[in-house]
């Protein structure tokens, strides 16, 4: 009787939606996919998707709850992708489940993210300003071309990993007869085996709300919000400004690092210039478009954002500029104040229901 | 905080804009709309029990709509003369183009949208990355796929049923090799390549490996990226230094203009020497043909050669298209006419399945012999790969010509 009396916050409320619309989602695609109602196009946009949204969540991590400008998102899913390809290509042999290997991959692509994300952040996070703006943009470009210049393969011997200057090619690796090459610097990692699953998809979504809803409900969330609104205030009650900002940084680009994996993992030929600085201004625009600090906004932009230009084919040449403009009167409808006040004539109760939250 | 953001959105969505506008420019050849209505007219009176479905994949917006334009319009014309002709075994052909920004991503969506569409036989994808993305679907899914243009091996490896109309990579890195080594002995070559780019990083290295048997001495190597393909006095500069008399170019050819002009500025004469993706180069636009005199070229296909077949595609490519076409609308063009080939030694049907399709097909690649723009008498390996004989021109007074071996 005592739970019935107490009312939920409207927080809550919100971060429990979110979870049961994500879970409804999968469970309704994943029934139409079972059925064969779907067409192929959709289906095999599937597993990108998850990889957006989680891209999308964690950069919100970053831009709007902790309010700092990332500019490289895509540089950690690259280190992500890559790393976990080697870790999944390199296993084949050692453990034959497809799902094991995948979760191997996913957490190896998450660590290696997350050590770039504490190199970029330990100098740079001590700094005010919009510094890690420009530090995480060059972090991109110089994943890029570290990674075109990267040859790896395996053997029974173990990895042979050489960074080639220029003038080194495969042949240089060394690799026994029975070796094979994973990652051949420009040309990219090909002939990956695609392992990747819609259900691993949905789950990393799921333990990416998980982690970043209750980060940001926690102590820890708020002190890092505190730092977002107002650093001055927050440092003299006493928050340690870098412990926080890492905190938050480190998580974010380790999140970008799984779905970076999982990403990889889903095609057979992946490039480094695939990450470049388009992709991680399409995520941010994912993010302000789903709403600074708005995590379920986040996810619905990922989704309409990465079937668009698919769902567009039919204008031909013209489908990126339709595109753009469709961003753009995104961008001015929703924060059209007209239009706002009419939504909430629509939707009266949801408008009494603010009212009372916020009171 | 938010002012920097709403400044930096601003400026992705006028990136995009122009992107967008861009590339709808290039597109919007008043010439081709007509043509394609007239296509689809032609099939729309014709098709009585059913049709083949033919698609294709290809960059035809961003930076390498170049090449998927001209397999795009080679296919085409290849299509339209098929079905004027009375189609394939009665049966007209549909064909339909789908762009994929040369992303492998984005190539993947357009190969499930064609499949969506009906597909039986694709032609495509037109550049390396997307074609080894798609290469493995199709695998999976047994459909037919013979690519006009991506050359690397990699795209044909492990896949009974994905053949190339291009030479591969290595063939085109060891037979420049071969060549030089035959032609011109004890010369002393510089290599000049884009190393965050596949396909010229794939000749550079089978050439460098190639050059060693064939007592060739590789002075120089130098490299640029995407970013830095504007200035190459830097490596003109080393290449003269190091005494390099020949120069060998693995790169497309709008880079390789600037290398040209920039070389010629400093008075630096070497014989360059490039492959199929120089090819092209004539016809740039503002580029001053007499820097090329003297350019060696290993390619399939010159748009100058006097035989019937060449000349009344160069005709009918530049009556509708008003440009010349390169050796890419000649792959393209190739390739639907190989597979109609195909198609009718095995007496293929419109309702057969594509899986029946493939495997007939792939019967009929590996024993078949074709003769077509790029090549005569070409053949297939079971691996894919065609095997043809390059041709080494060499331009003079601003054609190619075929150089004396």
């Amino acid at each position: 009787m005592k739970l019935k009396s107490r009312k939920l916050k409207k927080t809550t409320v919100i971060d429990f939606a979110t979870y049961i619309g994500v879970i409804l989602a999968f469970i309704i695609m994943n029934t139409l996919k079972s059925q064969g109602m779907l067409t192929r196009s959709l289906t095999g946009q599937l597993i990108p998707i998850c990889c957006y949204i989680v891209m999308a969540v964690s950069l919100n991590l970053t831009v709007g709850i902790l309010g700092e400008l990332s500019l490289g998102h895509a540089g950690f899913m690259s280190v992500g992708a890559f790393s976990g390809i080697v870790a999944a290509m390199s296993l084949q042999s050692v453990i034959p489940s497809e799902a094991l290997r995948l979760a191997i991959a996913l957490v190896v692509g998450a660590i290696f993210a997350a050590i770039a994300g504490t190199l970029v952040g330990i100098p740079v996070l001590r700094l005010r300003g919009d510094y890690l703006a420009i530090v995480t943009l060059a972090f991109g470009e110089i994943i890029k071309e570290l990674i075109n210049c990267l040859i790896i393969g395996v053997d029974e011997a173990g990895l042979h990993v050489i960074n080639a200057t220029g003038t080194k090619s495969v042949n240089d690796l060394g690799l026994s007869e029975a070796g094979r090459v994973l990652i051949k610097g420009a040309q990219g990692a090909t002939g990956t085996q695609t392992i990747a699953s819609f259900t691993a998809g949905f789950i990393l979504i799921m333990i990416s709300l998980v982690i970043i809803l209750n980060l940001v409900r926690s102590r820890s969330g708020r002190a890092i919000m505190a730092l977002r609104d107002n650093r001055i205030a927050a440092e003299s009650v006493g928050i340690n400004v870098t412990k926080y900002k890492m905190m938050a940084f480190v998580t974010s680009a380790a999140l970008a690092g799984a779905a970076g994996a999982l990403y990889g993992l889903n095609f057979s030929n992946l490039v480094a210039t695939k990450f470049d600085f388009n992709t991680s201004i399409l995520v941010l625009v994912f993010v302000v478009l789903g709403g600074l600090g708005n995590i379920w906004g986040s996810i619905i932009a990922a989704t309409v954002l990465t079937i668009l230009p698919e769902a567009l084919r039919g204008f031909a040449d013209y489908r990126m500029l339709i595109y753009a403009i469709v961003l753009i009167l995104v961008m001015l409808a929703t924060n059209n104040p007209q239009l706002k006040a009419l939504f909430a004539k629509l939707i009266p109760v949801r408008k009494g229901e603010n009212v009372n939250g916020q009171a | 905080m938010k002012k920097v953001i709403s400044l930096v959105m601003v400026m992705a969505l006028v990136m995009c804009l122009m992107a967008g506008c861009g590339s709808t420019n290039e597109t919007a050849d008043p010439t081709e709309a007509p043509a394609e209505a007239e296509a689809e007219a032609e099939v729309e009176t014709a098709s009585e029990g059913g049709s083949f479905y033919i698609g294709g994949i290809g960059p035809i917006t961003g930076d390498n709509a170049i090449y998927g334009m001209a397999v795009m319009n080679g296919a085409q014309i290849a299509v339209d003369e098929i079905n004027a002709a009375g189609g394939i075994n009665g049966y007209t052909v549909e064909y339909k183009f789908e762009d994929d920004v040369a992303d492998g991503e984005t190539a993947v969506n357009a190969y499930n949208n064609l499949m969506d569409w009906g597909m039986q036989v694709l032609v495509g994808p037109t550049t390396t990355g997307s074609a080894i993305s798609v290469s493995a679907k199709v695998y999976e899914e047994r459909v037919f796929a013979l690519t006009p243009s991506a050359s690397s091996p990699d795209v044909t490896a492990g896949k009974d049923n994905m053949f190339q109309l291009c030479f591969t990579d290595p063939n085109q890195g060891s037979g420049s090799a071969v060549y030089m080594g035959a032609n011109m002995p004890e010369a002393k070559v510089a290599v000049i390549y884009r190393n965050d780019d596949a396909y010229s990083q794939g000749i550079r290295d089978t050439f460098v490996a190639e050059a060693a048997n064939q007592n060739l001495e590789v002075v120089y190597e130098g490299t640029f990226t995407e970013d830095t393909a504007t200035d190459f006095s830097v490596q003109l500069t080393a290449a003269q230094a190091a005494g390099a008399d020949l120069v060998f170019l693995p790169i497309y050819y709008q880079p390789a203009s600037v290398i040209l002009a920039q070389a010629n500025a400093m008075g630096y004469a070497p014989t360059f020497f490039g492959v199929d993706g120089m090819d092209g180069i004539l016809t740039l636009e503002g580029f001053d043909t007499s820097l090329a005199e003297g350019v060696m070229v290993l390619t399939p296909f010159s748009a100058t050669a006097e035989d019937e077949l060449t000349q009344n595609f160069v005709a009918e490519y530049s009556a509708r298209y008003g440009e010349t076409p390169n050796q890419f609308a000649a792959d393209g063009y190739d390739c639907v006419y190989a597979l109609k080939q195909a198609m009718e030694n095995a007496g293929c049907t419109p309702d057969m399945s594509a899986e029946e399709i493939c495997n007939a097909m792939v019967e009929q690649f590996t024993s078949m012999s074709f003769s077509g723009l790029t090549g005569t008498d070409m053949t297939w390996s079971a691996a894919g790969e065609v095997s043809k004989m390059p041709v080494a021109v060499m331009v003079k007074d601003g054609v190619y010509v075929t150089a004396e071996a």
